[in-house]
């Protein structure tokens, strides 16, 4: 084989791993997106909050120390214990819930039957607030999360493909993990909805929400239901990003090419998520990796979002849905 | 059997034209559902065409047609004599055709005043830049047409609302600034998707009124789709009769009525 | 007592179809008017010029661009940023191929420019709608700022990616570069602002504006109705950006002096001008002036009240300032949907009838 396929092998199969987290972001719009028809656009900060809290709480941070430093002049930081990673996940799981138990009792509550776009933009304003939420919570400067998953270069990827090919593909062994925990992940969401009561509850909701409500299924506990799942979904999200490379606001900015992944699988699809963020990974790696040398790097910028309007023009339906027949 | 060119005088007095559309077996299918099969009948100008038939008989999707919102897959419609081509429906409504819709179909951000002067949209002319300067033909025009508009809500009787945001109306007036809308289009054919729809006796009564005073005194030709067969019989000159998509019977309210396949659709009849 | 339309009677349509219907609105504006234009400017010091009263004036003309876009034609764009980035490169590249084009000729140019590239992508809009027209709005926000910062020609390959305006006056005064007095680029946004308000007034009063809410508030119903939806989408698309291409050519031009397209006209400038229009109000005039208002003093208040005088480190300044508009956001959206103009409107109905509200 040519060096030329080599490289864009690995660089499509380094592409699979970054379509991993676009994946599992798109996975949590596309759970909200069903139960309440809301178009989530805070998913990506809620990465991003979910990992901040977990590495506070690791690391035993007091909260919002710097607003408390600034106003009473103290200057207290942690409070000087660390709490191990099996404690700590359930605690921030706890946190999401409690934040999904608010979004639905502030906001939710009082924005049903809006029009979708006005939904849209409160979820912006919520994106916003967590986000100054966040760092204020926390503080802003980039953090290393270790919740102890393998980092570093599979010598077995390495190996095998230079028994093969003769040259061994970079492969951080935190991708492979990644790759393992999103099944596991899509598996437990797809049992569950299929197998358990809830489950179906949710299903229901989310294919007509008055006829759920009129077989007494509670709407406002599905709701919580539904974004505290996707709060779960965020929180293995900003695990997996924050160990690659540390918990940063650039996580609420990668979550934005969940959108792109959205349109390309449908807005509903669960399998849609998970395929249409392989296929923006791995594209996005090899048209840059191609198209590099004649317009310049730093494609992936828009890739995604080129692709995604592309297949606006001719496919507005996305890969897995149906065509809409428009009534008046 | 009258020409199609050839016009009468109906009981009451009122002059009915020749054919002004034909519709020449269309048939209209989504995806493997025929929604309409075959169905040809013609609309005299001046005339008040009713189309009824039982729920899912396919009249609105008739009238979605004829408004050029659906495109049949066969057929033609012939409008003033020309077989009309496949269009958009902004087109079809600058040809002269206005329409009701049974899911009240206001712009409810805008007021009532608003509304009525979208239906003229196609009569005005000035062009985008006159109107951003706000100076010549623009100014003009909004005023010259402003008092056409107050003329229609003198008309239907809604002069204290005209300021009013749509949103704010009940069901009934919110019919009526719709009516006002189509009628601000100066329509040759109406069309009117169950004008009187879960209104009460009264309402229906004024609404009823409107109808035949719009015919009357504009000479409006009205296509309408209503399930009160009272008032189809009483407004109607010819009545159209759908049934799962097919036409079972075309004339007079007295031939409708007297028809055995319309009477077996309506009243229901056991099947061999 | 003052503020009554009893009396006031109206005896034609276009006395009745005119802006400010109330007599007493009607001077204040002109008052407003004379004080902005003969008072201001000499009462102006660099400070307050630089960091409100310029960058106001900027924001009003983008918020009315966008309120345009989305408040009353209903299409939703998140590249606002780029629209913008779009005016300042094209007036960047105008000023250094045509050095003796009037300043003022160069910001009109640099708003067409950007019209056209606005109605270009504009044109999924009519195959497509909401979440999704964002997401094609998201594609225009990147791309075009990935142009603006890789491809050198549009920075004409300057080391620093950077681009900076050169001196230009206009009646003798310089109104870009260093050299500008704070009265001089003040009278050049105030010039804009009151120009393209009073065209976007007259824009959503007639049948173009109308056209727009139909497709807004229903489109199907508006196509059925006759309005060409290509033509009511695409002319939505061109003014809203010309608008936003003038909000950026000044920025770049008047306020900033050099700029860069990653820093200055991001995603996060397209979700500035989204919250003016939705703090101020989706579909008012007067709106896009309160929000662009609130939205360019919050900042400076947090800065003065919590940095200045308390002593708090400036990043948690900041990070309490987006906390805080986002909870308005919502707060706007849960509670007032039509923003800050809506409640201006009901403040104004309750004066006409105060004292007697009976």
């Amino acid at each position: 084989m040519s060096d030329t396929v080599l490289y864009a092998l690995e660089a499509a199969l380094n592409g699979l791993t970054v379509g991993i987290m676009y994946s599992l972001v798109a996975l949590g719009f596309v759970l909200i997106f069903k139960a309440s028809g809301i178009f989530n656009f805070a998913q990506g900060v809620m990465a991003l909050f979910a990992a901040l809290t977990l590495v506070g709480f690791q690391t035993g941070q007091v909260p919002f120390s710097h607003l408390i430093n600034a106003a009473f002049g103290t200057s207290i930081h942690d409070f000087g214990w660390t709490m191990p990673t099996l404690l700590a996940i359930p605690a921030t799981i706890a946190v999401m819930v409690g934040f999904a138990w608010l979004v639905e009792r502030i906001v939710l509550k009082h924005l049903v039957n809006q029009a979708p776009i006005i939904l849209f933009m409160a979820t912006i304003g919520l994106a916003y607030f967590l986000e100054g939420l966040g760092d204020i919570m926390w503080g802003a400067e980039v953090k290393p999360l270790n919740v102890g998953l393998p980092q570093g270069m599979s010598r077995w990827v390495d190996e095998t493909t230079f028994n093969l090919f003769g040259y061994g593909f970079f492969v951080d062994v935190l991708s492979l993990w990644a790759l393992a925990i999103a099944a596991v992940l899509v598996t437990a969401l797809v049992i569950f909805s299929q197998y358990t009561k809830q489950g179906r509850a949710l299903r229901a909701v989310a294919d007509d929400h008055q006829a759920a409500l009129s077989v007494g299924i509670s709407l406002r506990f599905i709701w919580v239901l539904t974004w505290s799942i996707a709060g779960l979904v965020a929180l293995v999200a900003g695990i997996m990003w924050g160990s690659k490379s540390g918990v940063q606001f650039s996580l609420s900015l990668i979550a934005l090419k969940a959108l792109p992944v959205l349109i390309l699988g449908g807005f509903t699809s669960i399998p849609g998520a998970i395929v249409g963020g392989l296929m923006i990974g791995v594209g996005e790696k090899l048209f840059d990796f191609f198209m590099q040398p004649i317009i310049g790097g730093a494609t992936e910028n828009w890739f995604a979002y080129m692709l995604a309007l592309a297949f606006l023009l001719f496919r507005p339906q996305g890969l897995f849905g149906e065509k809409i027949i428009e009534r008046v | 059997m009258l020409d199609s060119t050839e016009g009468y005088v109906t009981a009451d007095g009122r002059q009915i034209g020749g054919v002004v559309m034909e519709l020449k077996n269309i048939t209209l299918r989504f995806g493997g559902v025929e929604a309409i099969k075959n169905i040809s009948f013609d609309i005299r100008k001046g005339e008040i065409r009713a189309i009824i038939g039982p729920n899912g008989a396919g009249k609105s999707s008739m009238l979605n047609v004829i408004s050029g919102f659906y495109n049949p897959q066969e057929g033609d419609v012939i409008y003033k004599g020309y077989k009309r081509p496949r269009m958009r429906p902004y087109q079809v409504a600058r040809m002269g055709i206005a329409r009701t819709f049974q899911n009240i179909a206001l712009f409810e951000g805008m007021s009532v005043l608003d509304n009525i002067m979208t239906g003229r949209m196609n009569l005005m002319k000035s062009g985008f830049f006159s109107q951003a300067m706000w100076w010549g033909s623009a100014a003009r025009e909004e005023a010259e047409h402003r008092e056409k508009v107050e003329k229609v809500i003198d008309f239907l009787e809604i002069q204290p609302i005209r300021k009013t945001p749509v949103s704010r109306l009940p069901y009934g007036l919110k019919k009526r600034v719709e009516l006002a809308r189509a009628l601000a289009a100066e329509p040759q054919i109406l069309l009117l998707d169950e004008p009187m729809a879960g209104m009460n006796v009264e309402e229906k009564e004024d609404m009823s009124r409107f109808v035949l005073d719009v015919n009357d005194e504009f000479g409006t030709t009205i296509v309408l789709i209503e399930h009160d067969m009272g008032v189809v019989m009483d407004l109607s000159d010819r009545v159209v009769v759908m049934d799962y998509g097919k036409k079972i019977g075309d004339g007079t309210p007295d031939e409708v009525r007297n028809n055995q396949a319309v009477i077996d659709a309506y009243l229901g009849v056991a099947h061999e | 007592m003052l503020y009554r339309e009893a009396g006031d009677f109206k005896t034609s349509y276009a006395s009745d179809n005119q802006t400010f219907p109330i007599r007493f609105d009607r001077y204040a504006y002109w008052v407003v008017l004379l004080l902005a234009v003969c008072v201001v400017p000499f009462f102006l010091n660099d400070y307050w010029t630089k960091s409100i009263i310029v960058p106001f004036l900027i924001y009003v003309i983008a918020a009315l661009g966008l309120n345009i876009l989305i408040g009353y034609c209903g299409q939703l764009s998140l590249g606002t940023g780029a629209f913008m980035a779009v005016g300042a490169y094209a007036t960047f590249k105008l000023t250094v191929m045509a050095p003796g084009l009037n300043v003022f000729v160069v910001f009109i140019l640099a708003g067409l420019v950007t019209a056209a590239v606005g109605v270009l992508f504009g044109l999924p809009s009519l195959k497509i709608k909401g979440f999704y027209l964002a997401v094609a709005t998201l594609a225009a926000q990147f791309f075009l700022i990935w142009l603006f910062t890789r491809q050198g020609w549009f920075f004409n390959y300057s080391p620093t990616g950077m681009i900076t305006m050169p001196v230009r006056t206009v009646l003798g005064f310089a109104v870009t570069g260093p050299s500008a007095s704070a009265a001089a680029i003040y009278m050049t946004c105030l010039f804009f602002v009151i120009v393209m308000a009073w065209l976007a007034r007259n824009l959503t009063r007639g049948t173009t504006g109308r056209s727009w809410m139909a497709i807004r508030d229903m489109d199907i119903a508006a196509e059925i109705i006759g309005v060409n939806p290509l033509i009511a989408k695409l002319t939505a698309f061109a003014v809203s950006s010309f608008f936003v291409g003038v909000a950026g050519a000044l920025l770049f031009g008047v306020q900033l002096g050099a700029a860069e397209a990653g820093e200055a006209f991001g995603i996060n400038k397209s979700f500035l001008v989204l919250f003016m229009v939705i703090i101020g109000g989706l579909g008012s005039i007067m709106g896009s002036f309160l929000g662009a208002a609130f939205l360019v003093v919050l900042p400076v208040i947090l800065k003065v009240l919590l940095v200045d005088s308390l002593g708090w480190p400036s990043d948690l300044a900041r990070h309490l300032e987006v906390m805080i508009i986002g909870a308005l956001i919502v707060l706007v959206l849960i509670l007032e949907p039509h923003g800050m103009a809506a409640l201006w409107r009901t403040i104004k109905d309750k004066l006409r009838l105060w004292p007697f509200p009976h």
